[in-house]
This record gives structure tokens, C-alpha cells and sequence, in this order.
């Protein structure tokens, strides 16, 4: 995550490590490590911690017991909930992945810089705006009287359930990682030299293959980012499953915002929330060794 | 790779059927808010503002509205400032523990919201901070102060290192260069990250729900309605809310793009 700011242009003053900082640097350096470690790695540690807490007549007291773990991870649910999730989760990232990249292929390769520069610039706007009012929205229009279906009865087709799918979640995921997904690969395979596709070409090569073989392997890094990205934001994502999906199997975080809000079981829920967290570093992890891994095509 | 016409057009054609698919949920949010039917479909009912009439009327919402206002100018100005601190001390400074230095401010986005939300609320109900604007306010900048770190870093990449050294060669102490050359230089990012961290923060809806106890922000008005039934109130907040976040977004982006042109002649 660091990578791209960790490389530090230095003045020619700054050029070792400085032995004592001074008030200034302090000044800039502090408030951040204050701020974060109140309440950012305060709140981490503590859900770890109350993870451990018993909870009796609906308070919760401080303990160190390993009943909350216990109860949540031999229960069948929990385990239904958690593969499911891993599931449907790495099943947006595919649909993702393929829906944005002859998107993103058509961006970086047959438009000009200004169309592309537009194209981000129009993508970013969604990512950064309002999913849940976006998901709400698909809820009328997939809805069995909305639009869609409205749509497609004056073809003679329908109507189709869409809601409470499969499908209706994974429509919610993909309004949500899509944009995102499509600007990181746009961005990646632009940074690619045309020389070599031109290389490819005038060697014979046919675009499919080239695709395989040159663009794919050059472009790797950024593509397994932006399948890291689209699997955290599914994975960790409760509204799309929730009014799209109906919740009929409900996945870890809605599992996270049952166990919270009704039953009062926060200790419960704090087991739900590091096993999300647990997986969803391993799966960063393993995917950014991937990635920075050194070999044929890796940059 | 040889253009073919007929490739080109089905490609492109792709492309605007990805940007239909991404836009489609906002521009029908907005249609349907001028809709008089209760369950929009097509074809459409009659033109009505009745649902605006409605969500004016209601002073929850406005009580909500301002909640939302004073959420997100309070976390800009927090996110921007602590971004900034720490961006100048990553392009400035090497220091041991470097790295977890910026992962502490890089990794909040990684971690689900949802479990944000879990987190936030039980340690700030110890602490005893929950259920005040101010517990929003605190969350909402640990979230955004990576955008502003990044949105401020990238500015000072564009920065000539050796301007920081020539201002303390003629006589300028650390705290008057950056007051004079480094705050001035990092000007546009610093407008663009308040801008993107305002709309972030506007937006955020599950770690709001969470901490905010009474203080419901406009988001999570848009939750509790939602969690009801189809209302079409919802589209009109949700124009609403989107008119506001795109607005900010997109001042965000206009004050990077000012900023990348000015480092071009920099």
C-alpha cells in the first residue's frame, strides 16, 4: 500500500536520517500518530480484545473468555455464512474483472488521451458518490414491476425475478466495484509501452494472443490490485446482499449488523468481524506476493 | 494492432453500455424523484414535486441535513490537516518505522466499513464519545485522511526538492518556508482534498448508522426509510445527496487537474 509515496525525494539537507528531530518535524510528524493511534489502532485492538468479553443481561462486562469464539465457530451458520461469502464475493471479483477489461482495453488502447482522461474523470465521480441511494435506485428498476421488466414485457419476455438473487447481489456489487475496477485497469494498461504491442504485431502476433501474452503479463500488477480492491469492497460490502439479495443467506457483514443491532451481541460480532479481517489479509497478502513477484512479465 | 472499423464500433459501443450500467442507478434516482407514481415504472407517471414537498416539510430531515453539513466541513478540515502533516513528513523526513508510519494512516480504506463501524462504536462507547456528531466527525476523518495524504503527497512529488533548501539558503526559517513556499505550492491539492474528503464523509452511511446514536446524518435518514419499504421520498434526498457529492467530486478533480497543469510549467 505505501509503495507509491514511500519513495521520498530528499532534499540534499535531509539525505541521512536525522539523529533527534526537531520541534518542526515533531510538529508534522505527531498529530497523525496521535490521532490513528487513539482512534484507529484503540478501536482495532479493543474489538480484538472485547472479542474475549462476556456479555450477561444484555451488558457487556470485561472478561477474558474464549466462549464468543467458541459459540461462533462451531456453529453451522457462521461457517454457511463465511463460505458463502468467500463465494459470492470472488464471484464479483470475476464478473468485475471481466466486465470491466474490453472496457478498460478499449480505453487505453483505441481512445485518444482526452477521451481517456474524460472517462476516468467521469468514473471517479460514482465511486465517490452516494452507493446506497445507487442501490436503492436498482432496487425500483430491477424491482417486478420496475423498469426493466417494464422493458421487457413490450418484447413479450417476462417479468423476471431479479430481486432477492443471486443476480440482484451481484448487481449491487458491481455498481459499487465496476467503476473502480475499470479506471484501475484503464490506468495500467495505459502505462504499457505501445512499442511492444507494436512489436507483437509487426512479429506476427494476433490481438487475442497479444492480449495473453504481452498486454496481460505487462499489466499484472495492476490488474491483481484491482482484483484485491473488487474483492475487499464485495467481501466487506452488507447493502448489497442485504436489499438486493434479501439476505436470504446472509453474508459475514450482515451477519456482523444482525449480531450488533438485535441482539446486542457486540463480543459475538467482534469474532465475525477479525475472522472477515484475518481473510481479507491473507487474500491481500498472498495477492501482492503475487503480484510484486519477480519472474516472466512481472515488472 | 491494425483498427478495424466494425471492432472499434462494437468496442466503443461497450464502453457506453458500462458507463449506462454505472450512471443508470443515478439519473432514474432522479427521474423517479419528479415522478408522481408511488412504485416507478415505465411508462412514467405524471410530473409531480410532491416527494420534494414532502422531504421540505419533514424537519427530521433538515435536522439530518445539517447534521450532514457539519459532519463534513468539521472532517475535511481534521482529514486536510492531518493528511498534510503527514504527507510533508513522508516527502520531507526519513525516519526508522517509516513504514508502519504510513500504513497507519494508508490502511483504514482497506479495512470493510462494517467492521469500522463494529470497532468505532464499541471503543467509543468505552471512552465514552458515542453517540455525538463529534463520534461521526472523529470516525469520518480516520477514514478520509488517507484521500487528502494522497491527493497532498502527489502534489509535493511535483514539487522541485531543492526549492525547500534555496528558501533556507536566503535566510528563511523552516516555519517561514512553509508558510511562504510549501503551503502556498500545495494550495490547489489542499482545496481538492476538502472537497473529496467533504464528499467521502457526505456520503458515508454504515459507520455513521453505527456512532451517530440520535444524530442521524442524511445518509442514514436514506438507511432507516429504505429499511421500511419503497418510498420515493428517498429519490428525492437522493437527488439531493447526489447533486452535493458530485459537486464536490467534481471540484475535487478540477482543483487536482488546475494543479497537475500548473506543476507542468513548475
Amino acid at each position: 500500500m505505501a509503495a507509491p509515496f514511500s519513495q521520498t525525494r530528499e532534499s540534499p539537507m535531509s539525505s541521512k536520517p536525522e539523529q533527534r528531530p526537531n520541534l518542526y518535524a515533531l510538529t508534522w510528524r505527531l498529530p497523525i500518530i496521535f490521532w490513528q493511534l487513539i482512534f484507529f489502532v484503540g478501536p482495532v485492538l479493543f474489538m480484538v480484545a472485547m472479542s474475549f468479553f462476556l456479555v450477561k443481561n444484555y451488558r457487556m462486562t470485561e472478561a477474558f473468555e474464549f466462549v464468543n469464539w467458541s459459540r461462533m465457530l462451531t456453529r453451522g451458520f457462521f461457517w454457511d455464512s463465511y463460505w458463502y461469502t468467500l463465494f459470492i464475493a470472488t464471484v464479483s471479483t470475476i464478473c468485475a474483472m471481466c466486465i470491466a477489461f474490453p472496457a478498460a482495453f478499449t480505453l487505453a488502447f483505441r481512445a485518444s488521451e482526452a477521451t481517456r482522461r474524460w472517462a476516468i474523470f467521469l468514473l471517479i465521480i460514482p465511486f465517490f458518490t452516494s452507493y446506497l441511494v445507487r442501490t436503492f435506485s436498482w432496487f425500483v428498476i430491477l424491482s417486478e414491476s420496475g423498469v426493466v421488466n417494464a422493458v421487457l414485457g413490450y418484447v413479450g419476455l417476462g417479468p423476471y425475478t431479479m430481486l432477492n438473487t443471486h443476480f440482484g447481489t451481484l448487481v449491487g456489487y458491481m455498481t459499487l466495484t465496476l467503476p473502480l475496477v475499470v479506471i484501475l485497469q484503464t490506468v495500467t494498461m495505459s502505462n504499457i509501452d505501445k512499442n511492444l504491442i507494436e512489436a507483437a504485431h509487426n512479429l506476427g502476433c494476433s490481438p487475442l494472443r497479444t492480449i495473453w501474452q504481452v498486454i496481460i503479463p505487462l499489466s499484472k500488477t495492476g490488474l491483481i490490485i484491482a482484483a484485491i480492491f473488487c474483492f475487499i469492497l464485495s467481501f466487506g460490502d452488507f447493502v448489497a446482499p442485504f436489499y438486493l439479495g434479501g439476505s436470504q443467506e446472509p453474508t459475514l457483514p450482515i451477519l456482523i449488523l444482525d449480531t450488533t443491532k438485535s441482539g446486542q451481541q457486540w463480543p459475538r460480532a467482534a469474532v465475525v468481524a477479525i475472522m472477515m479481517m484475518v481473510t481479507l489479509f491473507a487474500i491481500a497478502f498472498t495477492g501482492i506476493a503475487l503480484a510484486y513477484r519477480k519472474g516472466k512479465g512481472a515488472k | 494492432m491494425k483498427q478495424s472499423r466494425s471492432l472499434n464500433f462494437i468496442l466503443g459501443s461497450y464502453v457506453v453500455l458500462i458507463f449506462a450500467f454505472v450512471f443508470a442507478p443515478i439519473i432514474f434516482s432522479m427521474i423517479f424523484s419528479f415522478n408522481s407514481q408511488r412504485f416507478p415504472t415505465i411508462p412514467l407517471g405524471e410530473f409531480s414535486t410532491e416527494w420534494y414537498a414532502k422531504v421540505l416539510a419533514d424537519p427530521d430531515i433538515w435536522k439530518a441535513a445539517r447534521n450532514s453539513l457539519i459532519v463534513s466541513c468539521s472532517t475535511a478540515v481534521i482529514a486536510t490537516f492531518l493528511g498534510f502533516c503527514t504527507a510533508y513528513s513522508d516527502f520531507r523526513y526519513n525516519f526508522r518505522f517509516k513504514g508502519p508510519y504510513l500504513a497507519l494512516i494508508l490502511l483504514p480504506p482497506t479495512i470493510p466499513l462494517i467492521i469500522m463501524a463494529l470497532a468505532m462504536l464499541a471503543w467509543l462507547s468505552k471512552i465514552e464519545m458515542s453517540g455525538q456528531l463529534y463520534s461521526i466527525i472523529i470516525a469520518h476523518s480516520v477514514l478520509t485522511a488517507p484521500f487528502a495524504m494522497a491527493v497532498i503527497r502527489l502534489r509535493l512529488n511535483q514539487m522541485d526538492p531543492d526549492l525547500e533548501s534555496a528558501a533556507w539558503n536566503l535566510g528563511g526559517s523552516e516555519w517561514q518556508t512553509m508558510r511562504h513556499v510549501i503551503v502556498p505550492f500545495c494550495k490547489p491539492a489542499i482545496f481538492s482534498s476538502l472537497f473529496l474528503t467533504a464528499a467521502v464523509s457526505f456520503d458515508e452511511f454504515a459507520v455513521s448508522w453505527f456512532v451517530s446514536g440520535l444524530n442521524s446524518t442524511l445518509p442514514v435518514v436514506v438507511l432507516e426509510i429504505v429499511q421500511g419499504n419503497i418510498d420515493p421520498q428517498v429519490n428525492a434526498i437522493g437527488t439531493f445527496v447526489f447533486l452535493t457529492s458530485m459537486t464536490l467530486v467534481v471540484l475535487a478533480q478540477l482543483f487536482f487537474a488546475s494543479r497537475q497543469i500548473k506543476g507542468m510549467h513548475a
